[in-house]
C-alpha cells in the first residue's frame, strides 16, 4: 500500500465490534455517528485505486474508486445512516452488528477490484445478513434462515467455481467486463452467481421468502443491499448481455403477478423488489451509456423508497405485530404518519412526476425505445401500471383503509411508531421527493456524464399520468376482486421446501427400506450361509477330524494294548530271552565266518 | 394531528372527492388530444398518437393484470397458510 488508506467497511466493522463496549447512554450516539462517518467517508473519498494487498501470488484490490463504485457506496452508505436511524430503539446489540457487518459485505463487495476479493465480501453478505431473519424469532425463523443462507451459498459456490476456472483461462483475477459477446462456461457461473442475488427468476424466491420473514428492522437493511450490490456487479461485469434483458422483463412483470395474490405486505413489496430490479436487469442488457445510467439511478432512488417503504410495513408489524391485509385495515385513525410516509414511498415506486422513481425508470424505459426494443417498453409500462396498482394503492388502501380486520388487542396497540422510525422515515421521505424535483443531484452521480436526459417532458409527463390515473381508475373499479385472501402463494421455492421434505421421506422411507432390505439380504445371504457353513464344519470337525484323530487314539491305545500285553512277563524272562536271541545271532554269525 | 382531521374531511366527502377525480380523469384524456399542449414528436409508436392511448393502455393494463394474475392465482398457486407446516 502506498498510503494510508481507510476501507469504509472498516470503519464499519471496528464500529460493530466495539459496539457491545459501548456504555448504553452513549449507545445511540455511537449508532447515529458511525454510519456518518463511513457516509463522509465515502463522499469524500478521491477516484483512483488504493489498498492492494499481495497474497500468495495475487494481488488483492481492496479500493477501487471510479463514478460506478462511489456512486453505489454513496447510496448504501446513505442507507446505513437511515436504516441505523430507524432501528435506534432495537435492544438487541448483535442486530446492530450483524447489519453493519451485511452493509460493510455489501461495501466491500463494490470497492474490490479482483474477483477474489468480491468472493469474500460477497460471502460475507450472505451469512451476516441470515441473523437478521433469525432475529425475528419465530418458529418459521430457523427454516426460513437456513433456506435463505443454502440458496446464497450455492450462488456463492457458483460465483467461485467461476472465478476459479475464470482465473484457469485468462491468468487474471482482475473484476471488470467480461466477455458478453462470446460467454463462456466460467463467465455463466459468474452470471449465475450474480443473478441469484439479484433475485432473477428462476433463481429468485429465496427474496420473498426471505424478506417478509426478517425482523422489523432487519427487512429496511435486506432489502437495500444484496439486490442492489448484485446490480453493481451486473453493470461492471456484464453490460450489453442480450439475455438480461428478456430476464429483467420477465421479473419486471413476474414481480407484479405475484403481488396480486399476495396477502403479507412485506412479501407483497419483497415481489415489487423483483419487479423493480428486473428494470435495472433489463437495462445491464441493454448496455447502452442511457441504459447504464439508468440502471445506476433506479438502483439509487429504489433502495431509498423501497427502504421508506419497508420502514412503513415495518412501523405497522413493529407496534400492532400484525403484518396481513386479512388482520389489518382502517388504521388511518391511528398511525396517521406512517400512512403519508408510506404512501410517498408508494408514489415514488410508482414514478409519479415529481417523485424519484419518475427520474429513473423512464431513463431506462427511454433506452429500450431508443434501442427499438419496443417490447421492452411496453411491457416495461406495463409493469409500471402493476407497480402503482400494489405499491401506491393496494398496500395504502389495505392497510390504512379498507375494511378493518384488526382485532381489539391489534387496533389497541396501534399508533405511529417512535421519534426515530419517524424521522427516519421523514428524511426518506424528503430524499424521494429532492431526487424527484432537483434532477441534479443524482444525474451528476452518474457514471456516464455529462446525463443529456431530460424527464420532464410534456409528453412523458401526461404519459405517466394517464397510465398512473386510469390504473387508479381500474383498482377502484375491481376493488371487489383485489380484497385479501387469507392464503399464501406457491412459489418456485416449493421445489426446494418440498424438495427438502421429500429428501427428508427420502431418507426415513426408502434408504431406510433398503438399509432393512440390505440387512436382510446380509442375512438371508451371509449370515445364515455362514451358520451352516459353520455348522457344516462343526460336523466335519466333529466327524471327520475328531474321528480320524480318535481313530488315530485308538488304534495307538489298541496296539499299545497289544504290546502291553506281549511285553507283559518279568524283566528276568524278557531280559533272558533278549540275550539268547542275541547269543544265537552271534554264534550263527562266528559260525558262518 | 392535522394530518389526520384532513383524512376525515376527504373521507366525510368522499362524493365530492370522486366527482373531482373523475373531472380530472376526464380532463387528462381531453388535454391528451391538444397539440399545443402535449407535444407527441416524443412519442416512440405510431400508435401512440391515437387521442388518449395512455389512458386505453393504463386502464386496461390494470384490468389485465388483476384477472390474468387472479385467475393464476386460483388455478392452484394460491393456497392455504399452513401449508408448508407439518
Amino acid at each position: 500500500m502506498s498510503e494510508l488508506w481507510v476501507h469504509p467497511s472498516l470503519i464499519l466493522i471496528a464500529g460493530a465490534l466495539l459496539l457491545p463496549a459501548i456504555p448504553e447512554r452513549l449507545r445511540k450516539g455511537w449508532l447515529l455517528l458511525v454510519p456518518l462517518v463511513v457516509f463522509a467517508r465515502i463522499a469524500a473519498m478521491a477516484q483512483g485505486t488504493f489498498g492492494e494487498v499481495h497474497f500468495l501470488q495475487f494481488t488483492l484490490t481492496f479500493g477501487r474508486v471510479d463514478a460506478l463504485s462511489k456512486v453505489f457506496g454513496y447510496i448504501m452508505a446513505l442507507m446505513c445512516v437511515l436504516g441505523s436511524l430507524y432501528g435506534l430503539q432495537v435492544r438487541r446489540v448483535a442486530e446492530h452488528m450483524v447489519a453493519w457487518i451485511y452493509v460493510a459485505g455489501s461495501l466491500g463487495a463494490i470497492f474490490a477490484a479482483d474477483l477474489l476479493t468480491l468472493f469474500l465480501f460477497w460471502e460475507l453478505m450472505a451469512f451476516s445478513s441470515v441473523f437478521l431473519i433469525w432475529f425475528r424469532g419465530r418458529r418459521e425463523s430457523p427454516g426460513a434462515g437456513y433456506r435463505y443462507l443454502l440458496v446464497h451459498v450455492a450462488g456463492g459456490v457458483a460465483l467461485l467455481a467461476g472465478t476459479v476456472l475464470h482465473y484457469h483461462s485468462t491468468g487474471s483475477l482482475a473484476f471488470v467486463a467480461f466477455d458478453v459477446r462470446n460467454p463462456a462456461l466460467p463467465d455463466y457461473l459468474i452470471l449465475t452467481g450474480f443473478v441469484l442475488n439479484a433475485a432473477v427468476p428462476p433463481l429468485h424466491a429465496w427474496l420473498p421468502d426471505a424478506y417478509g420473514e426478517a425482523t422489523f428492522n432487519g427487512s429496511v437493511f435486506l432489502c437495500a443491499f444484496t439486490t442492489k450490490t448484485a446490480v453493481y456487479a451486473l453493470c461492471r461485469g456484464f453490460a450489453g448481455m442480450g439475455i438480461l434483458i428478456p430476464l429483467g422483463v420477465i421479473m419486471a412483470l413476474y414481480g407484479v403477478v405475484y403481488a396480486v395474490l399476495e396477502n403479507d405486505c412485506r412479501r407483497l413489496l419483497a415481489y415489487h423488489i423483483i419487479s423493480q430490479v428486473g428494470y435495472m436487469v433489463a437495462a445491464v442488457g441493454l448496455g447502452t451509456q442511457l441504459a447504464i445510467n439508468g440502471a445506476v439511478a433506479h438502483a439509487f432512488a429504489h433502495i431509498l423508497y423501497k427502504g421508506l417503504l419497508f420502514m412503513g410495513t415495518g412501523s405497522v408489524l413493529h407496534m400492532t405485530g400484525k403484518s396481513k391485509f386479512t388482520e389489518l385495515g382502517g388504521l388511518y385513525r391511528k398511525m396517521p404518519w406512517t400512512f403519508a410516509f408510506t404512501l410517498v414511498g408508494g408514489l415514488s415506486i410508482s414514478a409519479f412526476p415529481l417523485f424519484s422513481g419518475f427520474v429513473s425508470k423512464s431513463m431506462i424505459i427511454q433506452a429500450g425505445f431508443e434501442d427499438h426494443k419496443f417490447w421492452m417498453g411496453f411491457l416495461l409500462l406495463l409493469a409500471s401500471s402493476g407497480t402503482f396498482l400494489h405499491t401506491g394503492l393496494k398496500v395504502p388502501y389495505f392497510i390504512w383503509f379498507g375494511k378493518n380486520h384488526c382485532a381489539p388487542e391489534t387496533w389497541e396497540r396501534a399508533a405511529d411508531p417512535p421519534w426515530n422510525m419517524i424521522a427516519a422515515m421523514a428524511v426518506t421521505s424528503g430524499l424521494c421527493i429532492f431526487i424527484g424535483c432537483y434532477t441534479p443531484y443524482l444525474y451528476r452521480m452518474l457514471p456516464y456524464a455529462p446525463v443529456e436526459f431530460h424527464p420532464y417532458t410534456s409528453y412523458h409527463v401526461f404519459e405517466t399520468l394517464e397510465i398512473l390515473l386510469f390504473t387508479a381508475l381500474g383498482f377502484f373499479l375491481l376493488i371487489r376482486k383485489l380484497e385479501p385472501e387469507a392464503t399464501i402463494s406457491l412459489d418456485l421455492d416449493w421445489f426446494y421446501r418440498m424438495g427438502g421434505r421429500g429428501f427428508r421421506w427420502l431418507a426415513r422411507r426408502p434408504v431406510q427400506a433398503a438399509d432393512t432390505a440390505v440387512g436382510e439380504i446380509y442375512r438371508a445371504g451371509g449370515l445364515v450361509p455362514l451358520m451352516k457353513s459353520a455348522g457344516d464344519v462343526r460336523v466335519f470337525d466333529n466327524r471327520v477330524i475328531d474321528g480320524a484323530v480318535d481313530g488315530l487314539a485308538s488304534s495307538v491305545r489298541r496296539s499299545a494294548g497289544q504290546l502291553r500285553r506281549m511285553q507283559r512277563g518279568p524283566l528276568q524272562e524278557n531280559l533272558t530271552v533278549v540275550f539268547a536271541v542275541a547269543a544265537i545271532l552271534l554264534l550263527a554269525y562266528l559260525l558262518l565266518l | 394531528m392535522r394530518l389526520l382531521r384532513l383524512i376525515e374531511f376527504l373521507r366525510r366527502h368522499l362524493k365530492t372527492v370522486v366527482r373531482i377525480a373523475v373531472g380530472l380523469l376526464c380532463l387528462l384524456a381531453a388535454l391528451d388530444a391538444i397539440p399545443g399542449i402535449v407535444d407527441k414528436r416524443h412519442a416512440h409508436t405510431a400508435a401512440e398518437h391515437l387521442p388518449a392511448f395512455w389512458c386505453v393502455f393504463g386502464f386496461l393494463g390494470c384490468a389485465l393484470i388483476v384477472l390474468v394474475s387472479k385467475a393464476f392465482g386460483h388455478a392452484g398457486i394460491m393456497t392455504r397458510e399452513d401449508y408448508y407446516d407439518e
